[in-house]
C-alpha cells in the first residue's frame, strides 16, 4: 500500500454559507413521521385493515348491531302479528320472473289445503302449473307484489314514537313469509329480525359486566399481590373448574318465577356475565404482577396516588386495546350461552324475543323432518359467531405490539 | 414426583370443599324450598295439605335448620357417599343416579378420545401446510363447528342417523334392548348411538384443539433448532416427530383443563335434546322442580369430574415434562 501522495500545495479554506440544521441526520420522511408519531389505537387500525377477514368481520358486525337500532323498520311485520290462516307455512321465496316476463321481485300466493290422512297442512304455492291436492286442475298465478318503503303494520318506536313505516311489505292483501311462519302463523324473518335486538344486546351487557369485574378483581390481585393474590387465584380456579352451562342453569333456575320477561333478562345477562371474568382477571393480574415493577409505577406510588388511581390511569391504559380485544372473543360464548339456556328454557322467556327463544320452538326432532325453517334462526347465530371470532382474532393480532 | 403428587392432591381438596360450598348455596338460591314447590302443586291439585305431615317433613330433612348446618349434613354424607335424598323421587339420590353417572362418564371419556384422535392429525397437518388451501378449509370447518349451536347440529344428525342408518332416535340403545341384561347386541347398539352425540359434544373442543396445537406447534416450528435439524439434513417427519411435535404437546394436554368443562356443559344440553340417560335431563328436571339434593348431586359430581381430569392431566404433565415437576407446580 502506498501513502496517499500530498495535496498539491494548501487548499483553501471553505466554510459552507448554506443553513445547518444539526438534526437534519435524523430527519424523517413525512411517511415515517406519521408511523412513528401514531398513537396506540391508530397503529391498531392499520394492522387491523391489513386483516381483510377481520375487516368483513366488523363490517357485518357493524350491520348488524346498527339493525338492532331499526328493526321495527327493517321486519315486515310486527313481532306478534298472528296470520292464523298460515300456520306452519313454508318460506316463501322471492321471484323476479313470470312466465319469462319480468314482474319486478314478487311471491306467488300461497294455497291452503289439509291432508286428511295425516292431517299435515300443505301450502301451494299459485305459480299456475303446481297443483294443489285438492284440486283437478292447476288454478291461475296469483302475483303478490313486494312493496318497498310503506307503510305495513303500526308499531310503538323504542316505545315511544309511533310509527307504521317499513323498508319492504307484503302487497295488499298479501303476504310475505320470507322464511316461513311459526306454529301460531307469525313471520319468522320478522321474528329473527326482532329477536336480533335482544340476543346481540345479552353478549354485549354480559361483557360489559365480566370485563368490569375482571379488570377489577384482576387488578386488584395483580396490584397488591400475598394473600390478596391467594385467595382470588383460588377462586378463579375453583370457577374455572366448574362447568358453565350447569352452574348457568343452576343460577337461571333461581331466578324467582314472578319476574317479569325484562327483569329475567337482565338476570341472565348478569348470570352470563358474573360466571365469565375470570379469564380475563387472569390476564389482568399476570399483567399488573410485572408492570408494577415499573419506574413509572413507583414514582406515582411516590406522588401519593391512590391504587385505584394508578390501576386506573398508570397501569390499565398499557394494555388496553388487547383487554378489549380478549373480551371481544368471550361474546359469542355469551350469545350462545343465551340461546341454549332459553332452548332449554331456563332462559328469556316469551314475549322477549331472542334467537333462542326462537330455536325453543324447534326443540323437537319433527321440526327438523316437517317445518326445518323453524331452524333458520341458528344462522344469524352462526353468522354472529363467526364474525365476532374472526374479529376479536384479527383485533387482537393487531393489538400485539410484538407482530 | 411423590412431592410433587402428594401437592398436588393437597390442593385438590380446598377445591372441592370451596365447589361444594358453591353448589350448595346455588341450590339454596330459590326462594322456597322443595316442600314449598310440593304444597304448590299439590293445592293446585286440589289436595288438601296437612300442616302436621308438612311440618314433620321439614323436620325430617332438617329443612328449618340454619343453612350451615344443613350444609355440614349434606357434606357430612357426600363423604361417605350418601348424596342425600330426592323428594321428586321419594328415593336416595344414590339409588337414581347411579347409572346415569356411570354413563356420563362414559360418554365425556369417549369425547375426550375422540376429540383427541381428530384434533391431533389436522392440527399437525395444518401447522405444516400453513396458509395452504387446505389449511384454511379445516381451520374453516373448525370455526364451523364452533359457531353451530350443539342442539341444533344434534338434532339434525339424529334425523340423519335415523333416516341413512336407521339408527332409533334418542336414547342410548335400541328400545329393545331396554332393561336387558348386557349382551354383545346391546353393547354394539349402544356404541353405534354414542357416535351422534360424540361427535356433537366433542365439536366445539376439537375446533377449539385444533387451533391451539396448530398455533403451538407453529411457533415451534419456526425456533433455531428445527433450521439447524433440516441443516443437517434430518428428514423431515422425523424431525417433525422428534422436536418440534413432543414440544408442542405440552399444551396440548393441560388443556384437558379447559376441554373438559366445555364438554360437560356440551353433554349436558346435547344428552337433553337425545334425551340420552345421563345426568343432563335428569339436572334440568331436577333444576326445574327444586329438587336441590338431586340438583346437588349432579352438579358436584360434574365439577368433580372435571377437578379430577384436571388432576389426571396435571399428573400427565408433569410425566412429560421435567420442567413442571421439578418446579413443584408453584409457577404456570
Amino acid at each position: 500500500m502506498t501513502a496517499p501522495t500530498a495535496p498539491q500545495g494548501r487548499l483553501p479554506h471553505y466554510v459552507s454559507t448554506a443553513p445547518f440544521d444539526p438534526y437534519s441526520v435524523e430527519l424523517m420522511t413525512a411517511e415515517q413521521e406519521r408511523y412513528f408519531l401514531a398513537s396506540q389505537w391508530k397503529m391498531m387500525w392499520w394492522k387491523l385493515k391489513r386483516h381483510r377477514l377481520a375487516v368483513i368481520s366488523g363490517a357485518i358486525l357493524l350491520v348488524m348491531y346498527t339493525s338492532i337500532l331499526f328493526s321495527e323498520m327493517i321486519a315486515p311485520y310486527n313481532l306478534h302479528s298472528r296470520f292464523t290462516d298460515f300456520v306452519y307455512a313454508p318460506p316463501q321465496p322471492v321471484h323476479l320472473f313470470h312466465e319469462g316476463k319480468f314482474e319486478g321481485p314478487f311471491v306467488y300466493a300461497f294455497h291452503y289445503s289439509l291432508d286428511m290422512d295425516n292431517l299435515q297442512r300443505i301450502y301451494t304455492p299459485l305459480d299456475g302449473e303446481t297443483l294443489p291436492p285438492d284440486m283437478t286442475q292447476a288454478p291461475p298465478a296469483e302475483l303478490h307484489k313486494l312493496r318497498f318503503f310503506c307503510r305495513g303494520d303500526a308499531y310503538e318506536y323504542l316505545g315511544l314514537i309511533d310509527g307504521s313505516f317499513h323498508l319492504v311489505c307484503p302487497a295488499r292483501d298479501g303476504t310475505l313469509f320470507l322464511m316461513g311462519t311459526d306454529r301460531l302463523g307469525r313471520d319468522m324473518l320478522s321474528r329473527i329480525i326482532q329477536g336480533t335486538r335482544i340476543s346481540l344486546t345479552v353478549g354485549l351487557i354480559g361483557v360489559t359486566i365480566s370485563f368490569l369485574l375482571g379488570i377489577t378483581i384482576g387488578g386488584f390481585a395483580g396490584y397488591y399481590g400475598g394473600w390478596v393474590d391467594i385467595i382470588v387465584q383460588r377462586v378463579i380456579e375453583v370457577l374455572r373448574s366448574l362447568p358453565e352451562l350447569p352452574l348457568w342453569l343452576a343460577l337461571s333456575a333461581a331466578l324467582p318465577v314472578n319476574w317479569s320477561p325484562t327483569l329475567i333478562y337482565f338476570g341472565i345477562t348478569v348470570i352470563l356475565g358474573l360466571l365469565d371474568w375470570t379469564g380475563l382477571a387472569r390476564a389482568v393480574r399476570s399483567k399488573l404482577l410485572s408492570l408494577r415493577e415499573e419506574d413509572f409505577c413507583t414514582a406515582a406510588q411516590l406522588m401519593g396516588a391512590s391504587p385505584s388511581r394508578i390501576i386506573g390511569r398508570h397501569l390499565l391504559p398499557s394494555f388496553m386495546s388487547h383487554l378489549i380485544a380478549s373480551a371481544t372473543l368471550r361474546i359469542p360464548a355469551m350469545i350462545l350461552g343465551e340461546t341454549a339456556l332459553s332452548f332449554l328454557g331456563l332462559g328469556l322467556r316469551p314475549p322477549i324475543t331472542s334467537w333462542g327463544v326462537l330455536l325453543n320452538e324447534a326443540q323437537n326432532i319433527n321440526v327438523v323432518v316437517l317445518y326445518p325453517w323453524l331452524m333458520l334462526p341458528v344462522l344469524p347465530v352462526v353468522i354472529m359467531v363467526l364474525a365476532f371470532n374472526f374479529f376479536g382474532d384479527g383485533l387482537r393480532d393487531a393489538a400485539d405490539p410484538y407482530k | 414426583m411423590l412431592s410433587y403428587l402428594v401437592h398436588r392432591i393437597l390442593i385438590m381438596i380446598p377445591t372441592l370443599l370451596a365447589i361444594s360450598a358453591l353448589t350448595f348455596m346455588i341450590i339454596q338460591l330459590p326462594p322456597g324450598d322443595y316442600l314449598e314447590t310440593y304444597i304448590a302443586e299439590l293445592e293446585s291439585q286440589g289436595e288438601n295439605v296437612d300442616p302436621a305431615k308438612i311440618q314433620y317433613l321439614r323436620e325430617q330433612y332438617g329443612l328449618d335448620e340454619p343453612m350451615i348446618v344443613q350444609y355440614a349434613y349434606w357434606l357430612g354424607g357426600l363423604l361417605h357417599g350418601d348424596m342425600g335424598y330426592s323428594f321428586e323421587y321419594s328415593q336416595p339420590v344414590s339409588k337414581i343416579v347411579g347409572d346415569r353417572l356411570l354413563l356420563t362418564f362414559v360418554v365425556t371419556l369417549a369425547t375426550v378420545l375422540f376429540t383427541y384422535i381428530v384434533a391431533f392429525p389436522i392440527g399437525v397437518y395444518s401447522a405444516t401446510h400453513q396458509y395452504s388451501w387446505s389449511d384454511y378449509g379445516l381451520t374453516f370447518f373448525g370455526f364451523l363447528g364452533l359457531a353451530t349451536p350443539n342442539f341444533l347440529l344434534a338434532l339434525v344428525l339424529l334425523y340423519l342417523f335415523n333416516r341413512y342408518f336407521g339408527i332409533s332416535i334418542g336414547g342410548l340403545m335400541e328400545p329393545e334392548f331396554v332393561d336387558t341384561p348386557w349382551s354383545m347386541g346391546k353393547l354394539m347398539s349402544v356404541i353405534q348411538h354414542l357416535v351422534v352425540p360424540t361427535v356433537v359434544i366433542g365439536t366445539a373442543g376439537t375446533a377449539g384443539m385444533i387451533r391451539r396445537l396448530r398455533a403451538n406447534l407453529l411457533d415451534e416450528l419456526q425456533k433455531q433448532y428445527v433450521v439447524t435439524g433440516r441443516a443437517k439434513g434430518l428428514p423431515p417427519l422425523k424431525l417433525l416427530l422428534k422436536y418440534p411435535l413432543r414440544m408442542s404437546l405440552n399444551p396440548f394436554i393441560s388443556d384437558i383443563g379447559d376441554l373438559l368443562p366445555e364438554l360437560v356443559s356440551g353433554s349436558v344440553i346435547v344428552s337433553v335434546v337425545m334425551s340420552l340417560p345421563t345426568t343432563g335431563p335428569m339436572l334440568l328436571a331436577a333444576l326445574r322442580s327444586q329438587d336441590m339434593y338431586l340438583a346437588g348431586s349432579f352438579l358436584m359430581f360434574l365439577a368433580m369430574l372435571t377437578v379430577i381430569g384436571m388432576f389426571i392431566s396435571d399428573l400427565a404433565l408433569a410425566v412429560l415434562d421435567p420442567r413442571i415437576r421439578l418446579h413443584g407446580g408453584a409457577t404456570k
